[in-house]
């Protein structure tokens, strides 16, 4: 056993341990804005992950994930407006669907190679976009308004203070980023990455590429859902533009990127970085005009992979390295 | 039963007839060499038996089962895998997690897998880079990494298409020396190799193809003395040399 980290993880317990106390710190979470940036970065950690599985493990590159988001974000929905029940259900038939979805649209997909599946990825944001649009039983161009419900956990909605939504993001958190621990560490976590590295390698040692291809997909696309149906439940509401567009579909990919592609911590520097930039530029440059944190992400894009293509994480592994041979070279 | 049969296997592309007609078989537990000049067809051969492409005709038999239309990764399943003559390193992935992709053929249990995969890096002698990027290998131990990638799947036919291409002398020899352990081990092997002296001290028999189609099989004494053999692969020169080399050990 000298090869294998058998020990526990501290860094990854005491993160989760931070995150849990962090709301009873006094003070640090006080206002409502900090909340909702906190807020906001692990949703949107959780969602670069759940891409993560396919665009960085698998090394599939889909532009089509607000589809999934947004098909998640539709079950909460429907089953609150549209069928005054509780949200749980529909979030789980939305992310069963989203899963459904993906197999069947990534199917043909897959045949393709390299760039061109990423580019058949963004033709389905707009076919969806446009059929929730029009589709009168989704509530249309309008969308589902959720009318007022008791709040608590059993609705999941809470109206006087985020304190729920932050326990709510960081269960989802949990499971996300407990789902691709667990992958790394196990077979289909080789296979991923072996489809990745080369499919026809992989294919040589026994790996059914299609099959870990899809598998990815499906897993990637229901975790995405699940997201969504808590960004329905945060936003009290779900229209096709919220959720199912190309600038949702970026902010799966760009923050996964910024963060690294295929390491476990990536998706939650990524958006350490990226959300409260995002979140105080359209607070207090709001008034330019809308896009400017898409213009802020472009630019930080930009500059990481000119300066370090495996983004954060890579520049964390670099400060690594240097410090390791410069102690080597000490002693 | 052979473990393999090869059945009047011909692959077209267009026109071009890159194997015509072959036919040959493959004991079980022996060492079949495939040898040929440049454009032979060896490793179309050796695509069309692993699973890479669908012959255009004839048929593959492996463990008396029609293999002829099976993909690749249905190939290693059964047992029959294959190395690549240009190394196919999972770059960003170290050497112990290339090897581990292997090992997971045969269950999905991270302990056993992480044993058997120490198990061959040992066995190809890798111990010393198990934790470096495959990517940044020099080219000696990436043949030997697809060599221990392809042995942790357990194959019970295990086809190394040039595995010493472009190796010192000296790694030569531990090459020899592993495909000899891998016999030991009960392993079936069916080598694609340019280096006589390599292949004559490791085979049982060599198939020899020539413009796609086969024109000699049998013991490697018996190959290397036959005429067109000789005008079509190894030259005059060389023959001589590999007679008078007879007796004594030939790679020496």
């Amino acid at each position: 056993m000298k090869n294998r980290k058998r020990s526990v993880d501290f860094l990854w317990l005491g993160l989760l341990a931070f995150l849990a106390l962090l709301p009873l710190i006094p003070g640090l979470l006080r206002s409502s804005f900090t909340q909702h940036v906190a807020i906001q970065i692990l949703l949107y950690a959780s969602m670069a992950q759940a891409w993560n599985i396919l665009g960085g493990y698998c090394g599939q590159v889909s532009f089509g994930h607000s589809v999934f988001f947004g098909i998640g974000a539709y079950g909460a929905g429907m089953a609150v407006v549209k069928y005054g029940m509780i949200p749980w259900p529909g979030a789980f038939i939305g992310a069963v669907l989203a899963a459904a979805v993906a197999v069947v649209i990534s199917y043909p997909c897959f045949k393709l190679k390299g760039h061109y599946f990423a580019i058949a990825t963004f033709a389905i944001v707009e076919i969806f976009n446009r059929l929730f649009m029009v589709w009168y039983w989704v509530g249309g161009a309008l969308g589902l308004d959720y009318s007022f419900t008791d709040q608590g956990w059993t609705h999941f909605v809470w109206y006087e203070s985020k304190r729920g939504y932050y326990f709510g993001v960081l269960l989802l958190f949990l499971l996300v980023f407990g789902v691709v621990r667990w992958i790394e560490r196990n077979r289909l976590g080789f296979y991923l990455r072996a489809v990745r590295e080369g499919q026809e390698t992989a294919e040589s040692l026994g790996v059914n590429s299609a099959k870990v291809k899809l598998m990815a997909m499906a897993l990637s696309a229901f975790l995405a859902a699940l997201c969504g149906a808590f960004f329905a439940q945060y936003n009290y509401r779900v229209d096709p533009p919220m959720v199912m567009s190309l600038d949702m579909s970026m902010k799966f990919v760009l923050i996964t990127i910024l963060g690294g592609l295929g390491t476990f911590y990536g998706p939650l520097l990524g958006a350490a970085l990226l959300i409260p930039l995002q979140e105080y530029s359209r607070a207090f440059l709001g008034g330019i005009g809308g896009g400017v944190d898409l213009i802020i992400f472009g630019l930080l894009i930009i500059i990481v992979v000119v300066y370090q293509p495996r983004g954060i994480m890579g520049i964390i592994d670099g400060i690594r390295v240097k410090a390791k041979r410069s102690k080597e070279g000490g002693e | 039963m052979a473990l393999l049969e090869v059945h009047n296997v011909t692959m077209k592309f267009g026109s071009l007839v890159a194997n015509d007609d072959v036919s040959f078989g493959v004991e079980k537990g022996s060492v079949v060499g495939l040898i040929g000049p440049n454009g032979a067809g060896k490793t179309t051969l050796f695509n069309c038996i692993s699973g890479f492409y669908r012959p255009t005709s004839g048929k593959l038999l492996f463990k008396g089962q029609d293999v002829t239309n099976l993909p690749a990764y249905e190939m290693a399943r059964l047992g029959a895998v294959r190395t690549f003559q240009v190394v196919h390193p999972l770059k960003e992935m170290t050497v112990l997690d290339n090897v581990l992709v292997g090992a997971f053929l045969r269950g999905a249990d991270t302990d056993k897998a992480h044993e058997i995969a120490r198990d061959c890096i040992a066995l190809c002698h890798l111990e010393d880079m198990s934790g470096r990027m495959a990517g940044g290998l020099p080219i000696g131990y990436k043949k030997r990494l697809e060599m221990a990638r392809a042995l942790a799947t357990g194959p019970e036919l295990l086809m190394l298409d040039e595995a010493m291409a472009g190796l010192t002398s000296t790694e030569i020899k531990a090459a020899v020396e592993i495909i000899k352990g891998l016999q030991k081990r009960g392993i079936t092997l069916l080598v694609v190799e340019h280096i006589m002296e390599a292949i004559m001290s490791v085979a049982d028999k060599i198939v020899v193809l020539d413009g796609g189609i086969k024109i000699a099989e049998g013991p490697p004494q018996e190959v290397v003395n036959d005429e067109r053999v000789i005008t079509a692969y190894l030259g005059a020169k060389f023959s001589q040399r590999l007679k008078a080399a007879q007796g004594g050990d030939p790679r020496e």
